[in-house]
């Protein structure tokens, strides 16, 4: 019989389909895998409520470890805990940056009005001189920034907390 | 009536219809960096639809699906705020209605994170999240504007003007809610009038903004009583599901 941790193993060959780097394991969506002899039963949770992906993910998931076992695969979704940025595995933030992406940056957010910006690092350069052009980018867990040194405009996977 | 039905079928309205008002936007906003944000934000309110009217669905019991709730009833049927329903007007009045609606979200979801009903207060705690980033967003640019040019000024002062008359109807107090309350699955309207009061006066004050002193109060919303503008939207909202019923892609 398959264990828990052969899933998890074959989870890491399953990729985000907007982010191709990450795995669904990097991006921490994936909360609980149940291996029973009947069923396999995989706990995912949406980084955003409206994330388009999700229903891709979970057909995707479907699919991948049904391709290695020969019993049913359920996929669940749950909602809380809520997932936070702090879920991304170490690895997935190197990938991340690799990719050009700046990954979450470790600070709270102590207010919601009137709050410091945040200082988010280029990828490219790795300057800190760089703005915010927008709090909304190109998909819900993105915001778009601009390197003010080497005029690189990026990503920044914003911090959800 | 079920009151808890009743009750997510309010929250989960106000997403459905202010996701769709924004989403009109798509293709339209002032400048790039904007009409993504307000799809963006449309996004996260619809996804927020799905889980409440999905959860919604199952607690009215009577096997309808999100889906269901959201291309299937009439409009007397529907719960959201009058205020969500109101066109877009320019990008000015659009920022203030939804300033003054997300200074509601914020402090309500996080009442409800503390909910008794402990799949509405995951739904809160999961929506939280987005809400402040919206609320930093809609907040902001009521500041730019209204402390801009003399002409985004006018503008945007019109907005409040406009809009402030439904603004009552986010804190009435009526048997549902206090049915709700008996349980702890929802708290003081109170409180939350006073958060949101708060936040508004420290936004307004920082925008030179006015807040109109004609107390006329315009609702109905929550009793199913809509504007006309509601009709508009449930007639391009529903059209696919009207014409081809159960199509699916």
């Amino acid at each position: 019989m398959v264990t828990e941790k052969e899933i998890w193993q074959h989870l890491d060959d399953v990729f985000d389909p907007e982010i191709p780097v990450l795995t669904v394991a990097d991006l921490g969506i994936v909360r609980k895998v149940e291996v029973s002899p009947k069923e396999i039963t995989i706990t995912i949770t949406p980084t955003y409520s409206g994330c388009p992906a999700m229903q891709r993910i979970e057909s995707d998931i479907r699919e991948k470890i049904s391709e290695v076992v020969d019993i049913p695969v359920r996929v669940t979704l749950v909602l809380a805990p809520a997932w936070t940025t702090d879920w991304i595995t170490e690895t997935g933030k190197k990938k991340l940056e690799e990719y050009g992406i700046a990954p979450p940056v470790d600070e709270p957010d102590k207010s919601v009005l009137f709050a410091e910006p945040i200082v988010v690092p280029c990828p490219k350069c790795t300057s800190k001189n760089t703005r915010m052009i927008s709090q909304f980018g190109s998909t819900a867990c993105k915001a778009h920034y601009q390197c003010n040194d080497c005029q690189e405009p990026f990503d920044y996977f914003k911090c959800l907390r | 009536m079920n009151a808890l039905f009743e009750y997510l079928l309010r929250v989960g309205d106000d997403s459905l219809i202010l996701g769709h008002r924004l989403s009109e936007w798509c293709g339209h906003g002032p400048i790039l960096e904007e009409d993504i944000a307000m799809t963006n934000i449309a996004l996260d309110l619809v996804g927020q639809a799905t889980s409440i009217l999905k959860y919604a669905g199952e607690v009215e019991g009577k096997n309808r699906s999100e889906d269901d709730l959201a291309f299937l009833r009439f409009d007397r049927d529907y719960r959201n705020l009058l205020l969500v329903e109101q066109p877009n007007g320019d990008f000015g009045m659009t920022m203030m209605r939804q300033f003054l609606f997300d200074a509601y979200r914020k402090p309500l979801f996080e009442q409800l994170t503390n909910s008794s009903d402990s799949q509405l207060a995951a739904i809160a705690e999961k929506s939280l999240k987005e809400t402040k980033y919206h609320l930093r967003h809609s907040a902001e640019w009521t500041i730019r504007l209204g402390d801009g040019t003399e002409e985004s000024h006018q503008r945007v002062q019109e907005a409040l003007d406009t809009l402030w008359r439904y603004t009552p109807e986010m804190f009435i107090d009526d048997e549902i809610e206090s049915e709700l309350r008996k349980t702890g699955v929802t708290f003081s309207v109170e409180e939350l009038h006073a958060s949101w009061t708060k936040i508004a006066k420290e936004v307004f004050d920082e925008a030179t903004l006015v807040i109109p002193d004609n107390n006329w109060e315009q609702s109905g919303g929550r009793k199913g009583y809509h504007s006309e503008h509601l009709g508009y939207i449930l007639a391009e909202l529903q059209y696919m599901q009207r014409a081809y019923p159960g199509m699916k892609w």
